[in-house]
């Protein structure tokens, strides 16, 4: 039960197939890699889990702890415990990074209680001090006028805070250099737990040599192809997605 | 589905907070429609002076000569039934200077919308107009004993006509436009303050206008005088239930600044969705005066105003801040008026809207710069958001500057919150609705902070209100 199950999903957009017929299990506490060529569907499967509307589910499910997460609305999803860290994330001007965090707290309190400011500034600037953030970026307008590092390290920032029960991380490690990919890398494994687990979607193996995942995926044309321990992606690394053709397992 | 039916409910509660009325009996009421005996009428339930009479009378000429300017505005005009409406209609009663001896239903009234708590609070004084006529009326010792005056239309003629009469219709005429002729024919409640010079009123006063009577127009009056040197702030509320009919709402507001002088006039309306609200406001600057306007539109089916600034004296500032949210079916056609009479005067003006499904934005603005002056400075800056596609938005900016002395600045921007933003937002957990206002109370942001804080708190709850009511 305790774990996000994906179970032969498919979905579309504009009519055209991109998930075909996807499975996956990431239980609690464990760390999954989902590692694939450009245009494997690794975006559209963070999407549809996170509900964009853009995508049609046309078969299969996704269970959070058993929970058909299909049938709920974008926002239930990410209360009932599911959190994206976006590959773009969207600015939204004249909105401070600390209103929408409290107001993205206060949506999962009871109607009628109201967050402790106090404890929540103390909480906030604890966590961007772990991960080298600038207090001033408390008052900033969300994402607006970031840099590409900046923004994958409020995702981070905002994950921490928000303490989901399964994170997928959409090439979180994309735009940023070797030092900003360590403090985040260190930020999600600060969030590392039993109660807690990662579906981490990257292209490069790169992420993966501080993020240590238990498994490693291969997505491939909308499905998963191959499965393995953490070696797999080292594998990747070295001989390069053409070797899965070689193998047979993508079609050439 | 249950649920979802369950959460409509809730939001319809709370959007409809001011959504109430009481059966009130009216002592005076003068009736339907509008000819020269309701004039008559509410100048003998007021024992008004032969002038007041005679300039009532004119203006209702005026105001039957002047057509609709449907030629430039909406033509949701000509719905207006002038014959329908009822143009008095008071309990008969002087205003209190105590809560506790004010009517229960005009006291409950009040008490709903929070009042007496927020005079207690934060204000120096507070007028409560309800439908025609204040219930209650007071202002604090410590204000009074400085020798500001602040009462209501009728008692400002009656008492103090030496410096009510110098003033009153000389910012704005009888025939500045159609309704301050109808306002002027039949003005009724609406704020008289005088401030001495050198007073400089610490807290603000207040005025709350209510109107509860179904088919009823409102048409307060107000005038400000603030003497040389002196400062006020002066904030207006107003609110309306939803009615199925028309109501009307048409005021006229006129400031005068001394030499130097501060005035600055916030108003945060929330009509419901039946009002025309019809309403002109203009100050006029005296040399080294500034003249403020703060105005935040929230509801109304038609809104038509442009607060303007008529900067007389050199050295005179002239500043519109505001905020307008149309939401469905609503209308907000507003703007600003700056006129440059004197060198060296400068103007700001910085426009907000937010039209939401099938509301519709408008932006007025007029600057005028003569000739013959130098060293003017305007700078006007108008932004609209669009929140789906089938919102609407116009900008009409008159800026006639004549001579080579001045300086003018001219921005606009229009901008939509994109579905990608909501869906970020959603994905950590805000609904729809919270989604919507986070991006709107972020588009207004840098405007909200010019507010008194107990006012920036109220509007940012309004538009909460106002887009989970969008969303439903």
């Amino acid at each position: 039960m305790s774990s996000l199950e994906i179970i032969n999903l498919s979905a579309s957009i504009n009519g055209t197939e991109i998930l075909k017929g996807l499975s996956l299990k990431v239980p609690k506490g464990e760390v999954h890699a989902i590692m694939g060529p450009n245009g494997s569907g690794k975006s559209t499967l963070a999407k549809v889990m996170a509900g964009h509307e853009d995508y049609i589910v046309t078969d299969g499910d996704v269970l959070l702890d058993g929970k058909s997460l299909l049938e709920m609305d974008i926002d239930e999803r990410s209360r009932e415990g599911l959190f994206l860290a976006f590959q773009y994330p969207a600015e939204i001007p004249g909105v401070s990074n600390a209103n929408f965090l409290r107001a993205a707290r206060q949506a999962r309190l009871p109607e009628g209680e109201e967050i402790d400011a106090v404890a929540f500034y103390k909480e906030i600037y604890s966590k961007m001090d772990q991960l080298g953030m600038d207090r001033k970026f408390t008052g900033r307008s969300v994402n607006e006028g970031f840099s590409g590092g900046e923004k994958k390290r409020n995702e981070v920032l905002q994950m921490m805070m928000l303490e989901p029960s399964y994170a997928v991380l959409d090439e979180t490690d994309s735009g940023l250099d070797i030092d900003a990919l360590k403090i985040v890398a260190e930020g999600v494994n600060a969030m590392r737990s039993p109660d807690r687990g990662f579906l981490v979607i990257t292209h490069y193996q790169r992420l993966l040599d501080y993020i240590v995942p238990d498994h490693v995926h291969v997505l491939s044309d909308g499905q998963i192809i191959k499965s393995g321990s953490k070696d797999l992606a080292l594998e990747l690394e070295e001989k390069g997605y053409d070797w899965l053709k070689e193998e047979g397992l993508i079609k050439a | 589905m249950e649920t979802e039916t369950a959460t409509d409910k809730s939001i319809e509660i709370d959007r409809e907070e001011s959504n109430f009325h009481y059966d009130v009996d009216y002592k005076h009421d003068a009736g339907r429609g509008l000819d020269e005996g309701t004039i008559d009428y509410i100048s003998n339930v007021k024992n008004e002076d032969d002038w007041v009479r005679e300039f009532r009378q004119k203006a209702l000429k005026v105001f039957n000569e002047k057509e609709m300017p449907t030629h430039w505005a909406s033509e949701d005009l000509d719905t207006i039934n002038f014959d329908e409406i009822r143009y008095y209609l008071s309990a008969g009663e002087a205003p209190k200077r105590s809560w506790d001896d004010v009517p229960d239903e005009m006291k409950e009234t009040f008490e709903r919308l929070g009042i007496p708590e927020k005079e207690r609070k934060f204000l120096a004084g507070v007028e409560a107009q309800f439908d025609s006529e204040a219930a209650y009326s007071n202002v604090k010792d410590a204000v009074s004993e400085q020798g500001v005056i602040f009462v209501n239309s009728s008692e400002g003629l009656a008492e103090h006509a030496d410096i009510f009469r110098k003033w009153f219709g000389k910012v704005i005429p009888t025939g500045d436009n159609k309704f301050s002729a109808l306002n002027s024919a039949v003005f009724s409640g609406g704020s008289f303050i005088y401030v001495p010079p050198g007073v400089k009123v610490k807290h603000p006063l207040q005025a709350y206008f209510r109107i509860n009577a179904e088919q009823f127009g409102q048409f307060e009056r107000t005038l400000i005088i603030v003497d040389e040197g002196a400062e006020l702030t002066y904030m207006e509320g107003c609110t309306a239930p939803k009615f199925e009919t028309s109501t009307l709402h048409s005021a006229v507001v006129e400031l005068v600044a001394m030499k130097d002088a501060k005035i600055q006039y916030i108003t945060v309306q929330n009509w419901s969705a039946n009002v025309f609200n019809l309403v002109t406001k203009r100050g006029l600057a005296h040399e080294g005066a500034e003249v403020r306007w703060i105005d935040c539109n929230i509801g109304s089916r038609l809104t038509m105003k442009y607060p303007g600034v008529v900067m007389k004296g050199e050295g005179a500032r002239g500043e519109v801040i505001s905020i307008a949210l149309a939401n469905d079916g609503q209308h907000q056609d507003t703007g600003a008026k700056m006129i440059h009479a004197a060198n060296n005067t400068s103007s700001n003006v910085v426009s907000k809207s937010i039209s939401v499904g099938e509301g519709r934005s408008t932006y007025r603005g007029h600057v005028h710069i003569p000739k013959h002056l130098k060293g003017c400075k305007n700078n006007t800056e108008c932004d609209a958001l669009l929140i789906n596609s089938k919102s609407r938005t116009d900008t009409y900016p008159a800026i006639t500057v004549r001579g080579n002395q001045h300086a003018t600045q001219h921005e606009a921007s229009v901008s939509q919150v994109s579905e990608e933003q909501i869906f970020y937002m959603k994905q950590r957990g805000l609904s729809e609705a919270e989604a919507m206002s986070l991006s709107v109370n972020g588009f207004v942001n840098d405007l909200v902070r010019e507010f008194p804080m107990e006012y920036s708190v109220e509007l940012k709850r309004l538009i909460d209100l106002e887009m989970e009511g969008s969303v439903g």
